[in-house]
């Protein structure tokens, strides 16, 4: 009997993922010996026909991680469903949208306005966008289309289940493998992390005075952190109490506050919602001059609260933009 | 818990209250429309759905067609969930698999066109249905109730609820900020219509108050914090120092002569600065608690501290010390005090302001010594007053052979407030035939409408007619001291459109009273804030229904009386009193509440201990458990307001009746109407 297949894929994404699966270090060894990866693009050559090629469901299990931005990650995307029997969404661009969702906040014309026409570092004097299809010297190149949105990936088809991270842990990556190859699966729809709050495992916890009271916020770069006291006391946004635990309190560990890479817990619809109704409510001024000079040490409250979840939160992207579509 | 599973059978009922929804909302087409809705088993509209027949209804449709959910769309919650909740617990469901559609005051009330509001009716109507399908059922839970009650503020509302209270054998606290109780009705010479004297009638329920073996009067002192709920409120009070041994003080006044001050030379508040008194003083003869204060603002033991306080500056002879003897009963040390009380309901009787006649300036009051406002003539024509009962002008001698009395000074006037002040007419004619009485006086009374709505009010106006007091109809123009004529000179000259006349009339005055109007307290927000009450937007405080609940708030337990609710006249505000104290005895004699289950709890696996929540609870009710490492809530603390839920940012608290499954549902059922 041969063994289970396993596949790794990428979408919009940066390969810290990728690393991850590489940071399991002699471990992978194991998962070698009881699955055979059938597909694996960063370290492998495989052709999308040989995908195709497989049998429906003949996959064990995919691991994709990446958000969906282009029209061939989505086709990649229903193709991996199809001949997959897990589909897990893996890394926080999968689950939540992550980094490349925060452009969701711009149209598509911007984007690309900036990266091809104005960005200052740009040498494109012809203004060259990239085409979906050119006509050259009888060859007909194509490229993916560069969609309005981007979008998670159970935006776009059914997903089994989430590891989170920006990158997943090694250690949680292990987890998800050692369920899959027992058997023995959460219910579907899991996130396969703990599902209580970041503050739980933060040695920082202790320090963390009842009220708050913020009479001030400072990101990382202003000043130098207390290595032992909670980053809220110390009026730096931490994440941490909306964000879901399992990561080992890397961060804060390494003396910098939670960023939010794991999401909200399973009860929670909108993390950045739900920080920033929290710690709105603990700053000390209550008049709204106060409350606004206090929050002038938020200078990007997006890029704050909803690092990695503009995608999956209820704001989700401008109103203005369709979430399909290419825009031509 | 018993798993949701079971199928869900709702029942709709809309009501048309009369025409009061129908007229606006089409009914049986919204009943039409719910009914297509899944898990709609039935759905009815009906004439009254909270008569008898109309609860019969419910009931019997429970046990006939096996509903386990109820929606009613009809009124506010307010006044009949209740109703409806106690009729789907008796055909047999858990009370709170009920819920609520308000299509009357949020929807046939507000809205004029029929289409839209039967849109917006059926829309509200599907949020509903939504929603109930995941209640869960709830107990209400039972707390006891204090016996002890807090009476806020001692006019006559606060003495005659404290005195109600306290005969029935349970124990009052009773607040008043003035060094004496007794408030406006002490000040006032004369009650309408009957001419009682109001000291007579008052003072000695006055000194029952304070002799009173279940009353406690705390003077001087100012409510600064309400904690807790209904039944089980902890209040602090502030106990301004009056510089005064209030144990030690019997009451002699010896101290008040023997003031350094030989004579009184600061003005007196009790008689509206027209008289004078000493640093050390009683407000008048008859104040309760007969202790003496020391006003630090002119007691020369005083200086001005470095924070702009009154500190002790030990440079006086102290001359009262003196005269106190071994009474001891002068103690300069005073500072400010907190105090704590338990009590389990409140009464909140603050009373009024009068309206400050600087803000009506064509009437002249502060630039002509002689215009005087009513509460100055209240002073003047009693005979305790600062002349004894001697009306004389402000040149200390002459008395007036004329007088204009303007009505609705601060009252019916869009420039200033736009309500009638009910009592103003009325003691400006009691006035008016004091006056008479006093001098013989000419006197004008200016009205843009005589209102007498009271038991004998009307016969009072037509003694004053019959005893040729005169009135002019016409909202005066101005007071003016600029003579026309010689015999307008060294007059104040009230210029006038007399509307019966027809004409606009000069009519020369020695005195003009300005009848100024009721408003609310100067601190009436901050009132309202600490006891969680509401105010209309006039700023009185607001009832929990004009008709059927006139002394309730909607923070269960704080009731109101007087006219900290709106201006109203002695009778009404003692007849206000008195409910107010039998609603407090009815809820002490229950001896519990039911409460609302909607009460919060934290999910103890899945709160991380982050500790947001618990600043921001309003009640205190979050406390952390260091062993474990994670908050809990204690639910007899818990007034359900959430403010913790919305903030947990894992998503660690719910709500009963407020879950998120419940009001994404909703949300999401109202968003589906199309």
């Amino acid at each position: 009997m041969s063994k289970p297949k396993v596949a790794f894929y990428w979408c919009a994404s940066c390969g810290g993922c990728e690393e991850t699966v590489v940071d399991l270090a002699e471990d992978i060894l194991g998962v070698v010996e009881k699955v055979d990866i059938c597909l694996w693009p960063v370290a492998m050559d495989f052709k999308y026909k040989d995908i195709e090629a497989m049998a429906d469901k003949s996959i064990v299990a995919t691991l994709l991680n990446g958000a969906i931005r282009t029209s061939e990650q989505e086709e990649l995307a229903v193709l991996l469903r199809r001949k997959s029997q897990y589909l897990i969404a893996y890394g926080a661009c999968a689950q939540l949208g992550g980094i490349p969702a925060l452009a969701n906040q711009f149209p598509r014309e911007q984007i690309l306005r900036f990266n091809y026409e104005e960005c200052p570092a740009l040498d494109n004097p012809g203004k060259v966008r990239p085409q979906v299809s050119l006509q050259d010297n009888g060859r007909n190149p194509h490229l993916p289309e560069f969609r309005n949105v981007v979008r998670t990936l159970d935006q776009v088809v059914d997903v089994d289940y989430y590891i989170p991270g920006c990158p997943p842990t090694p250690a949680l990556t292990r987890a998800a493998f050692d369920a899959l190859l027992s058997g023995n699966l959460p219910p579907k729809g899991s996130v396969i992390a703990p599902d209580v709050a970041l503050c739980d495992e933060c040695d920082r916890k202790a320090t963390k005075p009842t009220n708050v009271a913020f009479t001030e916020f400072v990101r990382p770069h202003q000043k130098l952190a207390d290595p032992e006291l909670c980053f809220l006391a110390q009026g730096m946004v931490c994440m941490g109490p909306a964000t879901r635990s399992g990561c080992g309190a890397a961060c804060t560990s390494g003396n910098m506050p939670c960023t939010g890479c794991f999401g909200p817990t399973s009860r929670v619809r909108d993390q950045g919602a739900k920080i920033l109704s929290s710690l709105c409510a603990n700053i000390e001024a209550k008049d709204e001059a106060g409350i606004n000079e206090t929050l002038r040490g938020i200078p990007d409250p997006v890029g704050t609260f909803y690092r990695y979840g503009l995608a999956k939160s209820l704001l989700r992207r401008r109103v203005d933009l369709n979430m399909t579509g290419g825009g031509h | 818990m018993a798993k949701q599973e079971q199928e869900v059978r709702i029942g709709f009922y809309v009501c048309h209250c009369g025409t009061n929804i129908a007229a606006m909302v089409d009914c049986p087409e919204v009943a039409q429309f719910v009914g297509t809705l899944p898990g709609v088993v039935l759905s009815k509209d009906y004439k009254y759905m909270c008569s008898d027949p109309g609860q019969e209804l419910i009931q019997q449709d429970i046990r006939e067609h096996r509903l386990n959910r109820v929606v009613v769309a009809s009124c506010s919650p307010l006044l009949h969930e209740p109703t409806f909740r106690s009729a789907t617990e008796k055909g047999g469901l858990n009370q709170f698999y009920f819920h609520m559609v308000n299509i009357r005051e949020h929807d046939s009330w507000v809205h004029t066109d029929r289409a839209e509001a039967t849109s917006k009716a059926k829309a509200l109507a599907q949020a509903a249905v939504h929603r109930v399908a995941h209640h869960k059922p709830l107990e209400t839970k039972r707390v006891s109730i204090n016996p002890t009650t807090l009476v806020v503020g001692a006019g006559i509302a606060g003495i005659h609820a404290a005195m109600t209270i306290a005969n029935s054998g349970k124990k009052v606290i009773l607040v008043e900020r003035e060094p004496t109780i007794g408030g406006h009705m002490a000040k006032f010479d004369k009650t309408f219509p009957t001419l009682d004297c109001a000291a007579c009638i008052l003072t000695p329920k006055m000194s029952d108050v304070g002799s009173h073996e279940n009353i406690q009067v705390l003077s001087y002192s100012e409510v600064t914090k309400v904690d807790g709920f209904v039944g089980n409120y902890t209040v602090t009070v502030k106990r301004k120092p009056r510089y005064i041994d209030e144990e030690a003080c019997i009451g002699c006044q010896d101290c008040i002569p023997a003031c350094v001050f030989k004579q009184p030379k600061f003005a007196d508040e009790f008689n509206e600065g027209l008289g004078k008194r000493r640093p050390v003083y009683i407000p008048f003869p008859q104040a309760t608690p007969q202790i003496v204060a020391i006003d630090p603002n002119t007691c020369l033991n005083f200086k001005k501290g470095e924070d702009g306080g009154r500190v002790v500056s030990d440079k006086c002879k102290k001359t009262c010390v003196e005269a106190c003897g071994d009474k001891n009963a002068i103690d300069f040390t005073q500072v400010e005090r907190i105090e704590e009380y338990e009590v389990g309901s409140v009464i909140v009787a603050t009373g009024f302001q009068t309206f400050d006649a600087r803000r009506a300036p064509a009437y002249g009051y502060g630039r002509f010594p002689n215009v005087y406002t009513s509460l100055e003539i209240e002073r003047l024509v009693n005979a305790s007053g600062p002349t004894g009962g001697h009306v004389v002008m402000r040149d200390g001698k002459s008395e007036p052979r004329s007088v204009g009395i303007i009505h609705c000074v601060g009252s019916r006037d869009k420039k200033t407030n736009v309500w009638c002040s009910r009592v103003c007419c009325m003691y400006s004619m009691k006035l008016a035939h004091l006056l008479k009485e006093h001098t013989g006086a000419e006197i004008y009374n200016f009205y843009i409408d005589v209102r007498t709505p009271g038991k004998g009010y009307e016969e009072f106006y037509n003694k004053l007619l019959d005893e040729g007091v005169h009135f002019i109809r016409g909202r005066v123009g101005e007071v003016t001291d600029w003579a026309m004529t010689p015999d307008e000179e060294g007059k104040l000259v009230i210029r006038v459109e007399d509307t019966l006349a027809g004409y606009v009339r000069r009519i020369p005055v020695d005195m003009v009273v300005l009848a100024t109007g009721l408003e609310p307290q100067q601190d009436a927000q901050d009132v309202r804030r600490m006891f969680n009450m509401s105010c209309g937007s006039e700023g009185f405080f607001l009832e929990r229904h004009p008709k059927l609940a006139p002394v309730n708030t909607f923070n269960d337990g704080i009731y109101i009386a007087g006219a900290c609710q709106g201006p109203k006249d002695i009778p009404d505000t003692v007849a206000q009193a008195g409910a107010a104290a039998a609603e407090v005895l009815a809820l002490i004699d229950k001896g519990f509440v039911e409460q609302e289950p909607n009460t919060a709890f934290i999910l103890e696996d899945e709160c991380s201990g982050c500790k947001s929540c618990i600043p921001l609870c309003p009640y205190t009710a979050i406390l952390f458990d260091e062993g474990k490492g994670r908050a809990y809530i204690n639910e007899a603390l818990c007034k359900g307001c959430g403010t913790c839920v919305g903030s947990c940012p894992s998503g660690s608290i719910v709500q009963n009746l407020f879950d998120d499954e419940e009001i994404f549902s909703e949300i999401e059922g109202v968003l589906a109407y199309e």
